[in-house]
């Protein structure tokens, strides 16, 4: 499972964090602070894995990261998760930010915290990856900046009428679910379980 | 900073202008302006400390503004945001908390995803405000607008109090059934999220799990995944069914006939195919019948994958991991050992990390492939990215053999030199010690190596490191040259360690140095006592030795003391440290000075080398009887134990007493409190326990105390197959062609130089050291799936009686404390305590517990109770119920210890071996066959006795000659322990015969299920290793625990972990005494008592945790209530009767 999400810039600024296990908030601080200086220590060209020995509390855990322009992102995963698998899950997560803020800079980071909170979300629930489909991330992200923008343009004046619009246009069907009829799983019957 | 700052100013007008393509936050001039202008102002801070102070300043005004009345929800939701910010930046808002929940309840769709956001960001599973959010979740997920559901089941699957699962659970589980797969996907992650927190809580609707697994819509199929790989993960041998399922949707998905919508980079959803091929790993793993189902799938992973993107690597990666995890198969074998090689050589460093950390994993099972790779290995040795070096030492560390050790040693060392990270010194200085012990060629090597490992590891060392040091050399070997040889080699060593002036040492170095110097320094027949104790002297005025380790120069000064007539530098010792501040110091000279005066009484107390004899201790200090009567004589008060006097206060410290069962408390203490104790022994009962602390610490003062330290770093640690499988006979053999392999490896790059000539020093330097490092590895046979490498030379062969002995000692030990914790309570303790006693002596010598004698012994007091017993007696008796009740989850069937029955199985299968009389008339299990092969059959027998459960393995010789030396090894289980040594040895199985080994296991670590991994070997030269394991349940462990009711309530007192549950009962068991006997007969439970419609159970968990639980019907529930001093014992006890129940 993810453990923790943490993106920080040059300087170490906290820009995004998100722990799925639960740790007192002078112990996160220290985490963030000792991560960004085993990451900072490495060069550009050595590999993007890192041992977090005891940081996280055993070898089982390993940081993840890459390094965009002025952002780290960070994410520490135990031995469940595949590192190439997650290494390709911060770009999906770094271009699904782009898509959405058009042009993603760390400020966009800044003033949309929990804008970025909710992509992650999508993404990520519990420390599990739920969702890898980047299309699907973007359309549920505009689902609801229409939404938001929906109240903003005066229906929030009047909320049943925004809640029966917002029926209509949350929750974007994807065409996925029309050719779905390809896969077929078989499970075997239930019976012998019970 | 700066570059930061100018960006954000310059950029802030635009950003907070009225259109902004994305984001409502700072599109409102009014609340946007304000996290604008707090985010502007804290980066045009220049120091931490103003930083500071602006945030105390901004929760200030927060704090104002949300707990003023004013405040309209939408302002609270800019505030949230900015608490959020605050939070993140380390500075703790918890006044914030309770608004967030407020506005997770109150707000319209936008404030309430700002409030559950704040909420999962905020607080913890255990946050008490937490309880407060149940009910705002419970009306969203009953919601129609699925914006406000989906956002519900979104928190729920992030944070969730556990107690409360039941609420939502029904909801949730409908959820499933929605036609939004959204909806699904959440709720699946949703059950996912309880199934971690409380796994019993969702057992029920494991075949919705199933249905999850069918969806028509990949992601929610998906989402069930994480659930498997969970299940899966505890469980393996309850999936396999679904194996053909996983195999089908990896075929379907690696087909590519997904919607083009999960490709990513082209590659048909990468993340669920790693998924898959992880649980396909889990499934196949020892398993040849399910593993033959996959082998297709994987074959054709790896043929689809070939596009050159980081994703298809990661999947390469999981498939090789999972080619080799599962039953082996040469021809994927081959293919994926191709890929290793792709990875080794890839130029990007991150597939080069992953290709060597596959190397780690496989090298065991094929060490030719270290060989294909050696120069990229030595080329990664000098690489620049110390995880890679990292790495690649733990690569070597695999495939050290007696031959290459010193330059591998080396090479670490070299390493540990240069790096400053703690943790990695640690893992890596255990490492050489470990390898040290194992291959040293010589003593001189192996007393410098471990010089270098305690001076580089420092005091960060692993305690067990010098401990097992310190052991090795006191135990000696079987040669008692040899030892002599070691002891004057170390102390020779450390002489000339100390002989430098102002070099600092680590203290543990320190320590161990003293302590070798006081044991052994008068086997340095030529070295001068007097200038040890010089050393030692001038170490004890030193300022960075700590006082911990002046006791241990002092006790080697005390030592080396006892055997020189007068010294000078003893006299000055003891002026100088009899008037010491320290009054540890002043002790110890006091001592010593006492001592000098009487020399008879020195060399008794001080033998020379007899640091590993046996000490007969009186351990229940029967000399101070005496003492003790009198002082009752004259009015004392009896001891009491601690806990004893706990409960005692506590229960005069309460006024009303709401516990049930505690009305007869009081009163009853005194009695029972006694009773069973009116024996001069059974007074001093009670102070065994400080009675052995005071011996040990006694006894740590002037030698080491080596009881009860695990060998972390022993033979048996790191590689336990590794010894297992190596025959002796093979060693020579294996060695000599690894030389020739070796030799021909380094020829061609030889005759090239020829060619070339002009090859550079380097290179020839690495082909160097590939011939030093690789040498003695691979053999002939090609791939040798199980071949372990050979352990050449193990120059260090402890004795093995001291190590039996101990455990032996630990056993008995555990036996006594257990004892003497739960002493009153037990029925049976006066009675084992006896027995502990009256047989110590015995039992010490004896190897192990469960020799025939000790056995017998045990048997003797324990059989009459066992049938008195009325749950094993119903078992006994009533053979329709019984054999399905007891192990309902397992494949075994209780055998019925009735004549006929055993007629029966006789008859039917000649060959199955049956148990020897005395274990008969145990309950046990049928007699199961674990595995076997063409020349060997396992057969297992599980006896559940009333102190252990006993595995009896049968090893019946299938051919007409007899085979030599049959090894037995259980390997380290997480959850279980094996009592005695975990290895056994058959010295010879005659033809068409059958030989009998038993075992004792307790459970270490509770789990509902486990598996005890082990491995048979013999010499042949065929198949020489055949792996199997036993499934043991929780069951297997749980004994009834008769007591009475005055006792329960006190022990229920004493208990704190409580797990409750209530349980709808079957029409057919509608009285509380036939749900209790159900448990009683399926559980092994005990019934205490019933009153009313309340029942009191109890049982104990081997060998004597205990687990109480008091049940209530009311309206077809059972409300069952489990105490015990350990929670998982409660949550897995829950469990059992949930599903006893169900079935009934």
């Amino acid at each position: 499972m993810i453990n923790a999400v943490l993106v920080f810039n040059n300087h170490g600024k906290p820009r995004l964090v998100r722990f799925y296990q639960h740790l007192a908030e002078e112990v996160q601080q220290q985490l963030i602070r000792e991560t960004f200086h085993l990451v900072l220590k490495r060069d550009e060209h050595i590999c993007n894995f890192l041992e977090c020995g005891s940081l996280f509390g055993g070898a089982d855990y390993k940081l993840i990261y890459r390094h965009y322009a002025t952002l780290y992102f960070v994410f520490c995963v135990d031995s469940s998760e595949s590192e190439l698998g997650i290494l390709d899950l911060i770009q999906v997560f770094v271009e699904t930010l782009d898509k959405c803020f058009e042009n993603v800079c760390e400020l966009d980071l800044i003033f949309h915290m929990d804008k970025v909170h909710y992509i992650l979300q999508e993404m990520v629930i519990g420390g599990m990856v739920l969702e890898t489909n980047m299309n699907e991330i973007v359309a549920q992200a505009e689902a609801q900046n229409k939404l938001e923008k929906a109240e903003q343009g005066g229906l929030s004046a009047a909320p049943s009428r925004a809640v029966s619009a917002v029926k209509n246009i949350n929750l974007p069907e994807i065409p996925r679910n029309i050719n779905i009829g390809d896969i077929n799983i078989k499970v075997p019957s239930l019976s012998q379980f019970m | 900073m700066s570059e930061v700052v100018e960006r954000t100013l310059s950029a802030l007008p635009a950003l907070l202008g009225p259109q902004l393509p994305a984001g409502p936050g700072p599109g409102r001039p009014s609340a946007g302006s304000r996290l604008g202008s707090l985010i502007r102002s804290i980066t045009a801070l220049t120091s931490k400390h103003e930083e500071e102070k602006l945030i105390q300043q901004e929760i200030a005004s927060l704090k104002a503004m949300v707990s003023a009345p004013t405040t309209t929800l939408r302002l609270m939701k800019e505030c949230m945001v900015r608490l959020i910010y605050c939070e993140m930046l380390g500075y703790e808002s918890s006044f914030g908390y309770i608004h967030a929940i407020k506005l997770a309840q109150q707000g319209n769709l936008l404030e309430k995803r700002v409030g559950y956001l704040a909420v999962s960001l905020f607080l913890h599973e255990n946050h008490e405000l937490l309880l407060l959010l149940v009910n705002t979740v419970v009306k969203d997920l009953q919601s129609t607008n699925l914006v406000e559901v989906c956002m519900a089941l979104t928190v729920v699957s992030q944070i969730f109090p556990r107690e409360m699962i039941p609420a939502v659970l029904p909801l949730i589980e409908d959820k499933l059934q929605h036609s939004k797969e959204i909806i699904r996907r959440k709720a699946v992650q949703a059950l996912y999220k309880f199934y971690l927190i409380a796994p019993n809580q969702v057992q029920h609707i494991h075949d919705k799990f199933r249905k999850a697994l069918c969806d028509r819509d990949v992601g929610v199929m998906a989402a069930s995944l994480h659930i498997y790989l969970e299940m899966i993960k505890e469980n393996s041998s309850g999936y396999k069914d679904l194996t053909e399922s996983f195999v089908m949707i990896l075929k379907q998905v690696v087909g590519g006939k997904l919607p083009i919508d999960f490709n990513y980079h082209s590659v048909p959803a990468p993340w669920l195919q790693i998924q898959l091929l992880r649980i396909l790993g889990l499934l196949g793993k020892d398993d040849p019948r399910t593993s033959e189902l996959m082998y297709d799938v994987l074959d054709e992973s790896l043929r689809r994958a070939e596009i050159n993107h980081n994703i298809t690597y990661a999947i390469l990666f999981e498939c090789v991991q999972t080619i080799y995890t599962i039953h082996p198969k040469s021809e994927l074998l081959e293919k994926a050992a191709k890929c290793i090689g792709k990875f080794v050589l890839s130029p990007k460093i991150n597939l080069k990390y992953l290709g060597l950390k596959s190397l780690t994993c496989v090298i065991q099972q094929d060490p030719n492939l270290a060989l294909q790779h050696q120069m990229t290995i030595i080329e990664c040795l000098d690489h620049p990215d110390p995880i890679i070096k990292r790495e690649t030492l733990e690569i070597l560390y695999r495939i050290t053999n007696g031959q290459n050790v010193t330059v591998i040693v080396q090479k670490m060392l070299d390493y540990l030199k240069e790096s400053k990270e703690e943790y990695a010194i640690i893992t890596l200085s255990g490492k050489v010690a470990e390898l040290a012990e194992k291959y040293a060629p010589d003593n001189g090597w192996f007393i410098q190596t471990m010089n270098a490992v305690f001076s580089v590891g420092g005091d960060a060392l692993h305690p067990d490191i010098p401990n097992n040091f310190l052991r090795l050399l006191a135990e000696g070997f079987d040669d008692r040259k040899e030892d002599e040889q070691l002891r004057t080699y170390a102390v020779r060593s450390y002489l000339t360690l100390l002989e430098e002036e102002n070099t600092f040492y680590p203290q543990k170095f320190l320590q161990v140095m003293s302590w070798v110097l006081g044991e052994y320094s008068s086997l340095a027949t030529d070295v001068d006592p007097e200038i040890i104790l010089t050393r030692l002297h001038s170490l004890l005025k030193k300022t960075f030795v700590t006082s911990d380790t002046k006791a241990w120069i002092m006790a080697a000064v005390t030592k080396i003391a006892s055997h020189t007539s007068c010294s000078k530098t003893i006299d000055k010792l003891i002026k100088e440290f009899s008037s010491s501040l320290d009054t540890c110091m002043r002790q110890h000279a006091f001592e010593l000075k006492h001592l000098r005066e009487d020399r008879v009484l020195m060399k008794n107390l001080l033998p020379f080398d007899a640091s590993c004899n046996d000490m007969v201790v009186d351990a229940s200090l029967s000399f101070l009887d005496g003492f003790v009567a009198e002082g009752l004589s004259r009015g004392a008060a009896p001891y009491k134990p601690h806990h004893q006097r706990q409960e005692e206060k506590l229960s005069q410290e309460k006024a009303l007493n709401f516990e049930p069962y505690g009305l007869s408390f009081a009163s009853s203490v005194s009695s029972s409190g006694i009773t069973g104790r009116q024996s001069p022994t059974g007074l001093s009962f009670g102070s065994d326990t400080s009675g052995n602390s005071a011996e040990t610490g006694h006894k740590e003062t002037n030698t080491l105390k080596l009881e009860g330290i695990r060998k972390l770093w022993g033979k048996e640690g790191y590689l336990p197959k590794k010894e297992s499988t190596a025959g002796k006979p093979d060693e020579p053999q294996a060695a000599s062609c690894g030389n020739l392999l070796a030799g021909r490896v380094i020829d061609p790059p030889a005759s090239q130089s020829d060619q070339v000539s002009s090859l550079s020093e380097e290179e020839k330097e690495k082909q160097q050291l590939a011939s030093t490092l690789f040498v003695g590895l691979g053999s002939n046979a090609g791939v040798s799936l199980m071949g372990k490498m050979d352990v050449a030379t193990q120059k260090f062969k402890r004795k093995s009686k001291i190590n039996e002995t101990q455990t032996s000692e630990e056993a008995s030990d555990i036996q006594n404390s257990a004892a003497s914790t739960f002493g009153p309570l037990l029925d049976t303790v006066p009675v084992n305590k006896e027995d502990c006693e009256g047989n110590k002596h015995t039992r010490l010598r004896k190897p192990s517990l469960c020799s025939s004698d000790t056995l017998e012994d045990n048997l003797a007091f324990e059989t009459p109770q066992s049938l008195k017993k009325p749950g094993l007696d119903d078992r006994l008796s009533d053979s329709t119920l019984s054999p399905l009740s007891l192990f309902a989850d397992g494949n075994i069937e209780i055998l019925q210890p009735s004549p006929s029955a055993l007629c029966e199985s006789a008859n039917k299968t000649l060959s199955v071996p049956s148990l020897p009389k005395e274990l008969e008339e145990l309950p046990h299990s049928e007699v199961v066959e674990l595995c076997q092969s063409d020349a060997l059959a396992l057969y297992l027998c599980k006896v559940w006795k009333d102190d252990s459960l006993l595995l009896a393995v049968f090893a019946s010789n299938k051919k007409s000659s007899a085979l030599n030396t049959v090894n037995l090894v259980f390997e380290k289980a997480e959850h279980f322990q094996i009592l005695e040594s975990p290895a056994h040895q058959f010295s010879v199985i005659e033809a068409q015969s059958v030989e009998r080994c038993q075992k004792c296991v307790w459970m270490d670590k509770i789990c509902t299920q486990g598996i005890l991994p082990g491995s048979i070997s013999y010499q042949s030269e065929m198949e020489p290793c055949l792996e199997f394991s036993v499934t043991l349940s929780l069951l297997d462990f749980i004994r009834p625990m008769e007591m009475t009711t005055e006792d329960f309530g006190k022990l229920w007192l004493s208990l704190s972990n409580d797990v409750k549950q209530n349980i709808k009962m079957s029409p057919s068991q509608d009285s509380l005494s036939t749900a209790l006997s159900t448990l009683q007969q399926k559980l092994k439970l005990h019934i205490v008592d019933i009153i009313g419609n309340e029942g009191i159970l109890a049982c104990r968990l081997l060998p004597s945790v205990p687990c109480l639980l008091h049940c209530r019907t009311y309206s077809g529930m059972l409300a069952l209530w489990f105490r015990s001093p350990c929670s998982a014992l409660s949550d897995g006890l829950l469990y059992q009767c949930q599903k006893v129940m169900e079935e009934s």
